[in-house]
């Protein structure tokens, strides 16, 4: 079986892999790529543990075919903190108790920063019907979307700091 | 999965040759449905065809007199990006944004809803009720059929090998006109529909009702459009006389089997009851309410 | 809240506990950088697969590999046959009891598979694709036989009999049936007649479906096995002592030669303690000589890993005209799948347990099926009685024309009332909780046309059990503690949280590891609600015994005697002689550990008793759409005796991810199977667990009834919040409907079809 060459970029970076015709993105990021923080719960599109983000647009990387990414840009939980600098979705999440597990974590995340991007002041069922597609067992997602909301208000309010507005 | 290939045509011709040279190659648009058949088992195909990478295939065209066309590639989400397709057929861009997850619906496609021929697709009825077309290129050329047409039963379509939907066509909004689907699921989200139903209107001045389409899923084995239905609606002002025939003739005409989500006889029941709510937003999008 | 009248007997002046401090392990969750189970990669490693039975019930005549092994890339093949003959005595199975042969038999069939999914051969090769290649050149000649699924056909004369001359555990021959696992019993009064007597009685038959744990992560785990007998597993779990002890059983190899290395757990809810992958694993990787992952996917943790019981319960309880509770009988049936071990146990003892009810007769039997081997589900057992109590409580007070909640505190135990196993109650706060539940806005709150309101109360009896900890001091005077608990909701944190308190430390100066089973003395699973109590109480006794050993430095530093110097605010005090008044910081003890005696160090190893049951009482508001059936959740508040909130924000989302698990089982989650005795939604897509957007924000209450077993009052929280929801959305929907809602799930169907008859 012959192998397809990828060209693809992972979170800014160039990368590139080898991989059967019908690998996913998912098994290219977790089993080429090492890079692990983006979940396996299904295989489905079902759960949104594989959460990441395809040109622009949150997609699930099980749903993709690792193919498909050659000449495109994927970001994943990886590439969400800038460098050692938490993001602040993931600084909420942490001050909110918005994980147990954590096992979902990095999907939530993804989505959540997807979110956040397109609508910075989203209502609690906008934010709960934009992580409808996220499964989390453990917290029955009250501190999940909290933390989100919070996230918001943080960006907003540094959204505003940057115009010289008062938040 | 062992032989497959994966072919990223840069048109639609070479996607139709590719297609015809492989009878067991799949189009590949969202892959939403694919990618799920393939991991599972349930499908092997020789060779996925990928048409992303054709020039003008996502998207959304405005055409000469105010219809649509969609391109085969289009995201669901992408079509709430276009205002005047939004004010036209809300209950169509509606209906494609409850297909799974926000993750799923920016890459699903109701071209690939319509091909993937579940009998509960939510896109379908909808699309059936405004009287959507979908364009097909293939060897023999192209031709534009009723969406309702390429759907012949659970996974199954009535495209030539070769044939491929190159993009779903919308007409101009009515005046007067409203549209509307609304679906049965257990919970919010994340489901397949039990029932579907979609329903588009026209209304006169003085609230008559001159054009009826109503469209049920997962009754049947594919997308049913409701002539009866719809002729009960016709002629009335949408009175508690008409709107009971039109249910009554929903729950008729539909004919669903029991399945793990749901029996045949709720379905049949909620059929009526869908179709009622789906005609009455309809009506209120008809008459200028949302 | 602090339980009016009760914090005075207990101290409630803490620094640490009751804060909530960021865990220790959250930069990691949040990043993407922590392992879980299938993260995990060794140098060499192979990929394994698992053929699983296509049939719900087949007796195999033969399996065929030669064509497997052949292929390129495979590097082992394994079948029941490689298996050891393991011992049929009665090990601890995680939270339940079983033995090693029907756990190895569990892992892979051994001359009969028993469920759809049963693993029967597994594959090592150099990758996934070609495992998975190989398992398709594998032959297994089956001989089918007649399956069964449901729990009532399951004991109808003539079933299918799973196991051939099974004796019904905890009956007499006369009354053992062929599919009856086990018989257990509560008697006490005289039931019959205190029924007789009272001013109502309901009897009434409740039903719910198996449903699953539903964790986000598929089990998976590495192992290497050397020729020499020594082995290591790298495996996410509720316990890698478990996975020790039970991976030794079944292979029959020391414990002392498997290393254990827990990786992070991505939930087990009770799920994740008993082996599946484990022992086929070590015998892979004996066979290749090369370390070998096994990964389940979702359809393999459905079709393969424990379910939680479907039950049928068949219920009488009365009343008299005052609500106080006379008498009741149940017998009810809990569907255990392929092997003995279920819960009826727990049933049984928690059905009643939060009412005084002095005549009772209740009866549960575990029942053998073609299903998967049911494994621990948070409280175990206890929301399905609790299920039928509550709901007949409800129906009671309707009757009677009483509030619902008053009925429930006229009934309700108190300290001093005999307990669950017959010792008279402790400090329990069923009580106070109803008081909480009353005191809430929500209980008084108006309700919307269409809207019903339900209340239900439960109780888990929590656990306590071995643990061990180590708590040592470096010399620049940071604190590690080091213990044998896998960390499933944040319980580093509430460890961190305990040392510190013990110690006088802030919260980040103390680290947590959660070390291997050759780093550290056993520890029990994470379930039960047991690690905060009793892996909590070795933290503090090590941290104790390190805090002496500090005493004892300071005092030689100071020349005085240890009885002579006190710990205050992290450091010690002299009271006595030249240095009176003066202070030495725990670092500056620790700086001089060297020449005072060497590292400091404790290790604590208990076996924790003095455990109390927790207690539950949720409210529950719902919206149902009668023309569809469908139930919206539109208000929830769970209040519980928590004993004592070590960290609040993690025991906030135990109790919300208890309640919306409960509420799941309550509403839509079921396993369906269709006529072929396979399972028809081994998937997220329809196995509907709630999501984000099917739920409001679940209101908590943390009623604090301390526990004076634990030094700082923990009781144990995470079981007891799936105990009431069942009931509680069940009476709301009652409420809300006017029909009296018998059978789980509430999907939308079930609930119009009800409406409907209702009508006529």
């Amino acid at each position: 079986m012959s192998k397809l060459h990828v060209t693809t970029t992972v979170n800014g970076d160039p990368a590139e892999f080898l991989c059967d015709p019908g690998a996913t993105l998912l098994d290219a990021l977790r089993g080429n790529l090492g890079l692990t923080g983006t979940k396996e719960g299904c295989g489905s599109g079902d759960c949104g543990a594989c959460t990441v983000v395809l040109d622009g647009e949150m997609v699930c990387a099980c749903l993709v075919l690792a193919a498909e990414a050659e000449g495109r840009s994927v970001r994943t939980i990886e590439g969400v903190a800038e460098g050692s600098e938490l993001h602040p979705i993931q600084r909420q999440f942490l001050e909110h108790a918005g994980l147990q597990c954590g096992f979902c974590t990095p999907g939530f995340i993804v989505a959540a920063k997807a979110l956040l991007e397109r609508n910075p002041d989203p209502s609690e069922t906008e934010v709960r019907y934009w992580l409808a597609g996220n499964l989390c067992r453990c917290t029955g997602y009250d501190k999940i979307v909290r933390a989100v909301m919070a996230a918001a208000a943080e960006l907003r309010q540094d959204t505003a700091a940057l115009k010289g507005v008062p938040a | 999965m062992a032989s497959l290939a994966y072919h990223a045509p840069a048109s639609l011709r070479e996607a139709a040759q590719l297609l015809e040279a492989d009878p067991t190659a799949r189009v590949l648009a969202g892959g939403t449905d694919l990618i799920v058949q393939m991991r599972a088992g349930r499908t092997a195909p020789g060779a996925v065809i990928d048409l992303k990478r054709i020039a003008g295939i996502s998207g959304v065209r405005d055409l000469p007199g105010g219809g649509f066309a969609i391109g085969a590639a289009t995201a669901c989400t992408a079509l709430q990006d276009h205002p005047a397709l939004v004010a036209s057929w809300p209950g169509v861009v509606e209906a494609a944004n409850l297909i799974g997850s926000v993750q799923v619906r920016n890459r699903a496609t109701i071209a690939g809803n319509l091909c993937n021929a579940s009998p509960a697709a939510d896109s379908v009825p909808a699309l059936i009720a405004a009287g959507a077309t979908a364009l097909v290129v293939g060897p023999g050329g192209v031709r534009e059929v009723p969406v309702e047409a390429i759907p012949a039963g659970p996974g199954r379509t009535t495209l030539a090998p070769g044939e491929v939907v190159a993009e779903i066509r919308l007409p101009a909004r009515p005046v007067g006109g409203g549209d509307a689907y609304l679906r049965l699921i257990p919970r919010t989200e994340m489901d397949i529909a039990i029932v579907g139903a979609g329903a588009a209107l026209v209304l006169g001045a003085d609230g008559t009702c001159t054009a009826a389409r109503v469209a049920l899923g997962a009754v049947a084995a594919t997308s049913l459009r409701l002539d009866a239905a719809a002729a009960a609606l016709v002629g009335t002002r949408l009175d508690e006389a008409a709107l009971a025939a039109m249910a009554a003739a929903a729950c008729a005409a539909a004919r669903p089997i029991d399945d793990k989500r749901g029996s045949a006889v709720y379905r049949t029941a909620m059929a009526g009851v869908l179709a009622r709510r789906a005609v009455l937003i309809a009506a209120a999008r008809a008459g200028g309410k949302a | 809240m602090n339980a009016p009248g009760r914090q005075d007997t207990f101290r409630s002046d803490f620094r640490v506990v009751g804060t909530s401090p960021v865990r220790p392990d959250g930069i990691d969750k949040v990043t993407g950088k922590a392992l879980y189970g299938p993260d995990f990669v060794a140098p060499g490693m192979l990929a394994g697969a698992i053929l699983r039975s296509p049939h719900p019930h087949a007796r195999i005549r033969a399996i065929d590999t030669r064509a497997a092994e052949a292929l390129a890339g495979v590097k082992a093949v394994v079948t029941g046959r490689d298996f050891p003959q393991a011992s049929a005595d009665e090990i601890a199975i995680g939270e339940a009891e079983g033995n090693a042969a029907d756990l190895a038999h569990n892992c892979m069939a051994q001359g009969k598979v028993l469920y759809e999914g049963h693993a029967v051969a597994a594959v090592a090769a150099t990758t996934r694709e070609i495992a998975e290649a190989a398992l398709r050149l594998i032959v297994v000649d089956y001989e089918l036989l007649p399956h069964v699924t449901g729990l009532e056909e399951a004991l109808l004369p003539g079933a299918p009999v799973l196991h051939e001359g099974l004796l019904t555990k905890g009956c007499k021959p006369a009354e053992a049936k062929p599919n009856a696992a086990a018989r257990q019993a509560l008697n006490r009064g005289d039931p019959a007649a205190a029924l007789a007597g009272a001013a109502k009685v309901v009897s009434r038959r409740f039903v719910t479906a198996p449903v699953h744990q539903g964790y986000i992560e598929p089990h998976a785990c590495v192992a290497l096995w050397n020729t020499d007998g020594q082995a290591q597993i790298w495996a996410s779990s509720q316990g890698h002592f478990m996975i020790r002890e039970l991976t030794a059983a079944i292979l029959q190899i020391p414990q002392a030669n498997i290393r254990v290395t827990p990786l992070e757990i991505g939930g087990g809810f009770g799920g994740k303690t008993k082996v599946y992958l484990e022992p086929v694993a070590m015998l892979l990787s004996r066979k290749a000589g090369r370390p070998v992952r096994l990964t389940m996917s979702r359809g393999e943790v459905f079709r393969a890993t424990g379910p939680a019981p479907g039950s049928i319960i068949d219920i009488r309880l009365g009343a008299q005209a005052d609500g106080t509770l006379a008498g009741v009988e149940m017998e009810f049936w809990y569907n255990c799948g392929a092997f003995p071990g279920g819960d009826a146990l727990y049933g049984v003892t928690m059905a009643v347990g939060h009412y005084r009810l002095a005549d009772a007769d209740i009866t549960g039997w575990d029942v053998l099926s073609n299903m998967p081997s049911t494994a621990a589900y948070r409280a175990p057992g206890a929301p399905q009685t609790t299920f039928a109590v509550e709901s007949c409580i409800d129906e009671l007070a309707q009757q009677l024309g009483l509030d619902p909640l008053e009925m429930r505190l006229k009934n309700a135990v108190r300290q001093g009332d005999p307990g669950l196993f017959g010792l008279p109650h402790g400090n329990v706060g069923y009580i106070e909780c109803l008081e909480a539940a009353k005191a809430h806005p929500h209980w008084t709150a108006p309700l919307k046309p269409g809207e019903g309101r339900g209340i239900a109360g439960g109780l888990w009896m929590n656990y306590g059990g071995p643990s061990t900890a180590q708590v040592s001091v470096a010399d620049d005077g940071s604190v590690l503690v080091t213990e044998g608990s896998p960390d499933i909701g944040g319980s580093r944190a509430s460890m961190a949280i305990m040392a510190a308190e013990t110690l006088g430390l802030p919260y980040d100066k103390v680290r947590v590891t959660i070390a291997d089973t050759s780093s550290i003395g056993y520890s029990m699973v994470t379930g039960g609600s047991r690690t905060t109590f009793a892996t909590g109480r070795a933290v503090i006794a090590a941290a104790e015994g390190a805090l002496a050993e500090l005493v004892k430095r300071a005092a030689l530093i100071w020349g005085v005697e240890a009885d002579e110097v006190a710990w205050q605010d992290g450091m010690a005090r002299c009271s006595t002689g030249d240095h009176a008044g003066e202070t030495l910081t725990l670092a500056a003890i620790a700086a001089q550990a060297g020449v005072t005696g060497g590292p400091i160090s404790a290790e604590a190893s208990l076996n924790a008793q003095g455990w109390l049951p927790g207690f539950a009482v949720h409210i529950c508001d719902t919206a149902v759409d009668t023309e569809t059936g469908h139930v919206a959740i539109t208000r929830y508040t769970a209040v519980q005796d928590v004993g004592r909130a070590i960290h609040r924000d993690y025991v906030e989302g135990q109790l919300q991810g208890g309640a919306t698990q409960g509420i799941g089982w309550a509403l839509n989650e079921a396993y369906l199977w269709n006529a072929a005795g396979l399972m028809d939604n081994a998937g997220f897509l329809d196995y509907r667990v709630p999501v984000a957007s099917d739920l409001p924000m679940i209101d908590t209450v943390l009623v604090e009834v301390p526990n004076p077993h634990h030094p700082y009052g923990v009781k144990g929280v995470g079981e007891a919040p799936i105990v009431p929801p069942l009931a509680a959305v069940a009476n709301s929907v009652s409420r809300a409907t006017g029909v009296r809602m018998q059978q789980l799930p509430l999907a939308p169907d079930r609930v119009f079809a009800a409406v409907n008859a209702a009508r006529g």
